[in-house]
């Protein structure tokens, strides 16, 4: 006797749904951080949205509204530093460390708290209520019509700096504008893989695309197409083993990358 | 019309005078060498004609309008590229990036865009390059394309920063020839920065030298000599002239390879 249909329960449609709305959100905002090189970036400020949510519940309010708040700022700041602060690598990087810090100091405050923690660090799209489907849908809304919006200028100005601020497009506007939208992206990940896992949604299909693509807009479908395949089949494997989904999702990221390099090996060398 | 006009302008950068009482008109339909040593104030010159460094005193005209951020009558190719040159995108697709960059919207491209983007990558002969990844081109293979895609929205004035460094002599020979021919054919004006004189020798049709926030322009032979160097140069500079090569010496240093040797280190 096995298990009954994948869909027979509302918990597990409302985790594809969930989930197929992050991995398209995830997947087109990553396309560009991979593309600007600014995937650190992306990391710290789910990090940084650790401490947004902990710090939010702290004061009696919903960990995803801190989330939002916090990575916002955190994006506006990042950006608004622009690419020519020298070291911003260290410097993202201490943002990060502090901000891990006091996530757990807010933890610490908030003890109850604590059996969450692995809901924040690890994901829970198991547990995607109805309501909060609405809060990633709109999350989702956000984020791309804003994208969409300015993703010419965006892609101009990543592409080429020196050309694009000649042509009267601000690079450090771009950069902060950008940082939001990823902001937005990143509070959605986090529900569905937790703060640890971001990457293999956010940068896993994006960087396997780019490797194997060389167009622009096709890049961007395949990585769209790479998430949603990880996503859904890291929940399907999910529900089949009993093992965690972010469990699967990253590890099917992680294979698809290493596929997207193999095959990129043998497209430069046939 | 001139192309480009000077009068009396003054620039200075962070308090710094770089470019002092400068006057000179560019005619129409011409191929100008733009000449001096490193920081003389080849790039300043380029971004005020773009609009993007302000004189403090005095106008800039470009075809009779004051220079204005944003110019579509100017295409473009700056000195320094931060160019993500390990991306896999294609040519084609990081050309296309250019077109109505400044404006919002998705990064779709009509027809007719699609029409003239092939049509000037073709004039620069590399429609074969254009869908390999950039990351797989050699410098040379990119500075093509880069040529392409100033040339895209057909501006009538071309500033090209320094586009000969990295590249072979035999390269450097190759794209000046293409740029003279494009130039002649679309009958626009380009101003070419560069470090040596000779290369560009046969193409010139006037030099326009940069030297102790001075410019003068003229042609080869009535710039390129030793009184007027020495002004630009503060000190005695000789000119020697051998098999159509010249060289600018000061006490027997031959400058410009000098000059060449400090731009790529
Ligand atoms: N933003 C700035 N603030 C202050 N000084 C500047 C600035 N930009 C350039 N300069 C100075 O202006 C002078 C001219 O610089 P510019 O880049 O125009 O020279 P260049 O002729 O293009 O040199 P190169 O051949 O090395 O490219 C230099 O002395 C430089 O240090
Ligand atoms: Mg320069």
């Amino acid at each position: 006797m096995g298990k009954p249909d994948l869909f027979a329960y509302d918990f597990m449609i409302n985790a594809f749904i969930a989930g197929g709305i992050v991995a398209v959100m995830a997947a087109i905002v990553g396309f560009f951080l991979v593309m600007r090189e600014q995937t650190f970036a992306g990391h710290a400020l789910s990090h940084i949205g650790f401490a947004g949510a902990t710090g939010s519940v702290l004061l009696g309010a919903s960990p995803m509204s801190g989330m939002i708040l916090i990575t916002l700022c955190g994006g506006a700041t990042i950006g608004a530093l622009g690419e020519k602060v020298s070291g911003r690598d260290v410097a993202i990087g201490m943002v990060l460390s502090i901000a891990l810090g006091f996530g757990i100091l807010f933890l610490h405050f908030y003890t109850a708290y604590a059996t969450q923690i692995n809901t924040l660090l690890f994901g829970n799209i198991l547990g995607v209520s109805y309501s909060m489907l609405w809060t990633l849908a709109s999350l989702a809304i956000i984020s791309l019509t804003l994208l969409s919006i300015v993703s010419r200028p965006l892609i101009f100005v990543s592409l080429q700096p020196e050309l694009a601020e000649a042509k009267g497009v601000s690079s450090k506007f771009m950069g902060i504008i950008f940082l939001t939208i990823v902001a937005f992206a990143t509070s959605g990940c986090i529900q569905i893989v937790g703060v640890l896992f971001v990457f293999t949604l956010m940068i896993g299909p994006a960087a396997a695309a780019q490797q194997i693509s060389t167009r622009l807009l096709s890049g961007i479908s395949l990585a769209v197409l790479f998430a949603l395949s990880e996503t859904w089949g890291g929940l399907a494997l999910s529900y089949l083993t009993n093992w965690p989904s972010s469990f699967w999702i990253a590890t099917l990221s992680g294979s698809v990358y290493l596929i997207s390099l193999t095959t990129k090996y043998f497209l430069n060398h046939k | 019309m001139d192309v480009i006009s000077f009068n009396d302008v003054n620039i200075t950068l962070s308090k710094r005078p770089i470019l002092s009482r400068l006057s000179f008109d560019i005619k129409e339909n011409r191929f100008i060498g733009l000449l001096g040593p490193n920081g003389s104030g080849k790039t300043t010159l380029f971004k005020t004609i773009l609009g993007l460094v302000t004189p403090d005193t005095g106008t800039v005209s470009i075809f009779g309008l004051p220079a204005k951020k944003g110019n579509p009558i100017i295409g473009y190719i700056p000195q320094f590229r931060t160019t993500a040159y390990n991306l896999r995108l294609c040519g084609w697709d990081y050309i296309a990036s250019a077109v109505n960059g400044h404006k919002f919207g998705l990064p779709l491209i009509n027809a007719i865009t699609h029409q003239e983007i092939a049509h000037f990558i073709n004039l620069v002969q590399a429609t074969n390059l254009a869908h390999r990844p950039l990351s797989s081109l050699s410098g040379g293979e990119r500075q093509r394309l880069l040529l392409a895609q100033a040339l895209i929205g057909k501006p009538s004035l071309l500033l090209l920063d320094e586009p000969l460094t990295n590249l072979d002599p035999g390269n450097q020979q190759s794209m000046i020839s293409l740029i003279r021919e494009i130039q002649q054919e679309l009958g626009i004006t380009v101003l070419l920065s560069a470090h040596e004189l000779n290369p560009l020798l046969p193409v010139m049709d006037e030099v326009l030298y940069l030297g102790h926030g001075q410019a003068v322009l003229g042609q080869v032979n009535e710039v390129i000599n030793s009184a007027i160097l020495s002004k630009l140069y503060g000190s005695k500079i000789e000119v020697v002239q051998v098999n159509n090569q010249i060289f600018v010496m000061s006490e027997n240093i031959n400058i410009e390879h000098n000059a060449h040797q400090h731009g790529e280190a």
